[in-house]
């Protein structure tokens, strides 16, 4: 098994695509930061609010900004050379290519299940070689034992593919930031099979 | 015959069956689906034309929204 310098070392070297900054975005570009990532591309177009804070990687007083310019802020708190190209736009099967063409991996982090299917539709087409990593499945509280990883050739879809958010059945903290580092540990999963 | 399906073995009636038939056997109702029938994107236009057989690997994953 390699140490955490080498794994950092490796990790440095390479590029991964978030695709949206909400609450499986912000926490699993967090988690991925920390383990040394070198290169993150992220988008989004949406701005912090009041409502993101039970869940996504901001604060009080970011209220208002660019969820993008918010965590590119957070992310250099915790490692300020962490090379971070953020862009302020709305993942489309137009710029798809365009923004992630680059990556080693993708995750997926979108909240809308439209959203994820064009997503994860789209890449197989436009890019089909690069691994992504998806997410299903995460409101509410509880059932914990019921979340897994399903893959699929070049995809990984996380979470237990059931619980959908609603007015009645909200994300929470716990298993947002839950099935965002598992999204976070399989992307170590796939780059770091090169390693060992 | 016996299938994997979302990674547990499962047995259907018949040789052949077509994706579309397995969902509604399986009765995943909801919109948003993901089908990999051996790691190869199958579409929604593609359900009732592609085709599953013995010892196939196939997985039908809802999407559902949240995040």
């Amino acid at each position: 098994m390699p140490t955490y310098n080498q794994i950092r070392a490796f990790l440095s070297q390479k590029t991964i695509g978030i695709a949206g900054a909400g609450g499986l975005g912000s926490n699993c570009a967090e988690s991925l930061l920390r383990c040394g990532a070198g290169k993150l591309i992220v988008a989004d177009y949406d701005r912090v609010s009041d409502s993101n804070l039970n869940r996504q990687f901001y604060f009080h007083d970011q209220i208002g900004e660019k969820k993008i310019e918010a965590l590119r802020d957070n992310l250099l708190r915790i490692n300020p050379f962490a090379s971070l190209q953020m862009h302020f736009a709305k993942v489309s099967p137009e710029n798809i290519a365009l923004l992630y063409s680059t990556c080693d991996v993708v995750v997926e982090a979108f909240d809308e299940a439209s959203e994820k299917l064009m997503f994860i539709e789209e890449m197989s087409l436009q890019l089909p070689l690069i691994p992504v990593v998806a997410a299903s499945g995460l409101a509410g509280w509880g059932d914990i034992e019921k979340i897994r990883s399903i893959k699929s050739g070049n995809l990984i879809i996380c979470g237990d593919g059931e619980s959908e958010v609603s007015e009645d059945n909200p994300t929470l903290a716990p298993k947002v930031r839950i099935v965002s580092n598992i999204q976070a540990d399989a992307v170590l999963e796939i780059l770091l099979k090169e390693l060992v | 015959m016996k299938i994997i399906l979302n990674n547990r073995e499962e047995e259907f009636s018949g040789n052949c069956l077509s994706v579309d038939e397995i969902i509604k056997i399986k009765s995943f109702v909801f919109k948003m689906l993901v089908v990999r029938l051996n790691s190869k994107s199958v579409k929604k236009e593609e359900y009732s034309s592609t085709y599953v057989k013995e010892g196939d690997d196939l997985k039908i994953i809802h999407l559902v929204s949240g995040g």
